[in-house]
């Protein structure tokens, strides 16, 4: 690993995300200061990407001043073994041919570039391009993930894949290609999200994979995150982490990205074909980031395409209750790597709050967070209200249900076109791409309670049933480790049955 | 194996560094003397954690004086974090507990403090880096040494991403225990050994804190391994929870580190009941003259 680099070069300036109740000032936060709606960065040519030569293929450990290995001595021959296996498998004809194989023939890629044209009389009529990642088999991007991750455990000779989920869609991703490869599959869900997508806990059993629920802390996420590293460090030898996001300690974050590249290849290419010319702009929810690193990857090295990740605002982020964490988080280490952070004065890891699952996490990629420092991608908050208006509108104009994450980002595309499109004489010469990360089955229940279409408490029965089944797999998992169990899950199946 | 504490130049007169690390200007390592003082006895070193503020900042201070009145010769305190990765259930549940009673960090000064005033042992800080990077490197440095503590133990901290602890740490002449583990490969080992100050952490089994019915043979072999790769003192924890435990670890070790069985003890019977199982674990410390030394 290179030597670690000098200390934050600039924290972050909205300490006032501690109070949990202010914005930054004008003119102090990142989007502020480097956005290119704000003129430093206008017309892209005099970019970063100008200065700095490319940004495509950074290779970890650091990007800037983020990333790293802040981890337990225990994981570190394990992450070690896995960058050594990554870095010869993907330069591996043979390794390549498998997952080129695998996407095309199991996945059904390339997804789509859809035209949402109905869509974009809201987004001040500019055209918009969706990147159909909900096409894909078991309906998200992770699936590109997990695929390129599973092969490397077989090549490592791991026979069991630990996962942590939040929206369930990389639980599913992941004892799918469990599945398919023949290997072990756990996977750790918050207890809440387990009730909030009970849909998705019982389409991994039914792949047959254990789900166990996370009963600590917020019980979401990050809570899930800790879980699964506690089983890693006692089952290391059997096991790899099958980290569902561009997060986490080196080599995590570039190898997450590496699987996810083909979004951004694809779109490129499909955009180029279908309107003559590169997009204006590019739009993406960002949870811990991958399905936005994996389109944006694509467009970095051209300056003239904007950015946009948009984060999960909550109830609106002058309330503290919200997911932003680039927007008003501050560096800091966690989960193995150094980003932006939600956290308190006292570096606890504050909790965060979405309507989506899949984007209510106090962290993001350590790429992202380079990325917001020099400019290159502008990150915004999207609040719950704004992002269930976008998935009504996609539902009613163009027949798709989105995933809430990806909600979010066309949500944020909609402001995008208005204030891109502005003072043009004729709007549809804006071309803006956004990346549909997932398809909104999932939260066919979530968004029926949010418009009121069920009552909330016939929602909240049928989940008790699968909280009920869960927590009966948390007590297991409980005794496991009280006794010493070097495998929880080891225990939790046997008792079960399995 | 026999190894000589004196080899690596290290001297109960002048504890200081891991043998091949450069010696540290300032004070000398307080952990390191504590553990020779256990030596010059004779015996291993018994190391105690207790999480901070759990259930409140005088009950740690109380609890810390106890554990050295009888018996610890270096008390280690956990500072409560958010994201306890390398924490079984008992410590979490205690740590979570000490949070939402409002714990904050800087009362760790104050601990650290009340226990040096009162007691002879050796006081160490062991945190999760990021409440030490929120506060600031330095600063974190700066107020620990001034509450007379002996350093930190850093479970998420390799030596790789260390470089404003090693220039802290050194300016403050603080300790820096690192962790190795049975999966660190001999080349980790030798920068682990080489970046740390006072002890190395030897972690006993791949795994979580909590308490095992055995100790895991590995062990054994790690503090070997440890050893060969230069360092002086070399202490093991992770699932020790009873004297034979102890007895056994303290036949090859420097030092014996016990943690959750301390946290269940104060948890169930309070300051009293942590004093108790604190005297029956040194009674597993070895007598003076046995194989080890
Ligand atoms: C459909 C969908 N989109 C986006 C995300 C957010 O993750 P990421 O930021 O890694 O793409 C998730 C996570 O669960 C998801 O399920």
């Amino acid at each position: 690993m290179a030597t670690t680099p000098a200390a934050s070069p600039q924290d972050h300036p909205a300490d006032a995300f501690l109070s949990g109740a202010t914005r930054p000032a004008e003119g102090t936060s990142i989007d502020a200061a480097a956005g290119p709606d704000t003129g430093t960065r206008a017309d892209g040519a005099a970019g970063p990407a100008a200065r700095t030569g490319s940004f495509r293929h950074a290779a970890g450990p650091y990007f800037g001043s983020y990333g790293g290995r802040w981890m337990p001595e225990s994981l570190i021959a394990a992450l070690d073994e896995l960058e050594e296996t990554f870095e010869k498998a993907k330069v591996d004809p043979d390794f390549l041919a498998q997952i080129a194989d695998l996407n095309k023939n199991y996945s059904g890629r390339p997804s789509l570039l859809t035209e949402a044209k109905r869509f974009a009389l809201h987004a001040g009529g500019a055209r918009i391009f969706l990147k159909r990642e909900d096409l894909n088999h078991t309906g998200s991007h992770k699936i590109n993930n997990v695929l390129g991750q599973a092969l490397l455990a077989k090549r490592m000779g791991k026979t069991r894949v630990i996962a942590e989920t939040g929206a369930g869609q990389h639980g599913v991703a992941s004892a799918t290609a469990a599945a398919l490869l023949g290997l072990e599959c756990v996977v750790y869900m918050g207890a809440e999200d387990c009730r909030r997508q009970a849909l998705n806990v019982a389409r991994m059993q039914l792949l047959g994979a254990t789900v166990i629920p996370v009963t600590n802390g917020s019980q979401t996420l990050k809570d899930a995150i800790n879980e699964a590293l506690r089983d890693w460090v006692a089952n290391v030898d059997s096991t790899h982490y099958l980290l569902g996001t561009a997060a986490g300690a080196h080599p995590f974050p570039a190898m997450v990205r590496f699987f996810h590249e083909v979004i951004g290849e694809e779109a490129r290419a499909q955009i180029l074909e279908q309107t003559g010319r590169l997009p204006d702009a590019v739009c993406a929810c960002i949870g811990g980031g991958s399905n936005a690193i994996g389109i944006f990857h694509g467009f970095l090295d051209d300056p003239s395409v904007r950015l946009y990740g948009f984060e999960a605002g909550g109830d609106g982020v002058e309330t503290g209750r919200h997911a932003a964490t680039i927007t008003l988080g501050r560096p800091g280490v966690l989960h193995g790597a150094r980003s932006y952070l939600m956290q308190d004065e006292d570096g606890q890891t504050v909790e965060s709050h979405s309507i989506s699952a899949g984007l209510d996490y106090p962290g993001v990629g350590p790429e992202h967070a380079y990325l917001a420092d020099i400019g290159r991608v502008s990150y915004e908050p999207i609040t719950d209200a704004e992002a269930m208006d976008a998935f009504q509108l996609l539902c009613r104009t163009e027949g798709i249900i989105p995933a809430i994450e990806s909600a979010h980002a066309l949500a944020g595309a909609i402001k995008v076109g208005q204030r891109l499109t502005a003072d043009q004489a004729d709007p549809a010469e804006t071309i803006i791409v956004i990346n549909l990360s997932g398809r909104g089955d999932k939260d066919v229940e979530t968004a029926a309670a949010w418009f009121d279409l069920i009552d909330a408490e016939t929602a909240a029965e049928a989940s008790a049933e699968a909280v009920i089944r869960a927590a009966d797999t948390a007590a297991d998992q409980v005794s496991a480790a009280a006794s010493g169990t070097p495998s929880h899950a080891a225990e939790a199946n046997r008792r079960n049955g399995k | 194996m026999t190894v000589d504490p004196n080899v690596s130049g290290s001297t109960a007169e002048t504890p200081g560094t891991e043998s091949s690390s450069p010696e540290t200007p300032g004070a000398p390592s307080k952990s390191a003397a504590a553990i020779d003082r256990a030596r010059a006895q004779g015996r291993a070193a018994l190391i105690c954690y207790i999480p901070a503020g759990y259930p409140d900042v005088q009950t740690t201070i109380d609890a810390g004086i106890a554990l050295a009145r009888n018996g610890a010769d270096l008390i280690e305190i956990g500072i409560p974090y958010s994201d306890p990765v390398m924490d079984g259930s008992v410590i979490q549940a205690a740590t979570t507990e000490a949070i939402a009673n409002g714990f904050r960090v800087s009362s760790i000064f104050d601990i650290v403090a009340g226990i040096t005033a009162a007691t002879d042992a050796a006081v160490l800080v062991m945190t999760y880096w990021n409440p030490v990077l929120r506060l600031g490197v330095d600063e974190f440095s700066r107020r620990l040494a001034a509450a007379g503590g002996a350093g930190l133990i850093t479970p998420d901290l390799i030596p790789e991403e260390a470089s404003q602890w090693l220039e802290a740490s050194q300016k403050y002449g603080l300790d820096r225990v690192f962790l190795v583990a049975p999966s660190s490969t001999p080349e980790r080992l030798a920068r682990t050994v080489e970046a740390s100050r006072g002890f190395v952490y030897a972690v006993s089994i791949m795994g979580v804190t909590g308490t095992r019915t055995a100790v895991s043979s590995t062990a054994e072999q790690l503090v070997a391994d440890t050893r060969a790769a230069g360092a002086a003192r070399v202490c093991v924890g992770l699932g020790v929870s009873n004297a034979d435990q102890v007895r056994e670890i303290a036949g090859y070790a420097d030092g014996v580190i016990v943690g959750t069985a301390l946290v269940a003890a104060l948890r169930d019977g309070g300051v009293p009941a942590l004093a108790d199982l604190t005297t029956d674990l040194s009674s597993g410390l070895l007598p003076a003259g046995t194989e080890a030394h």
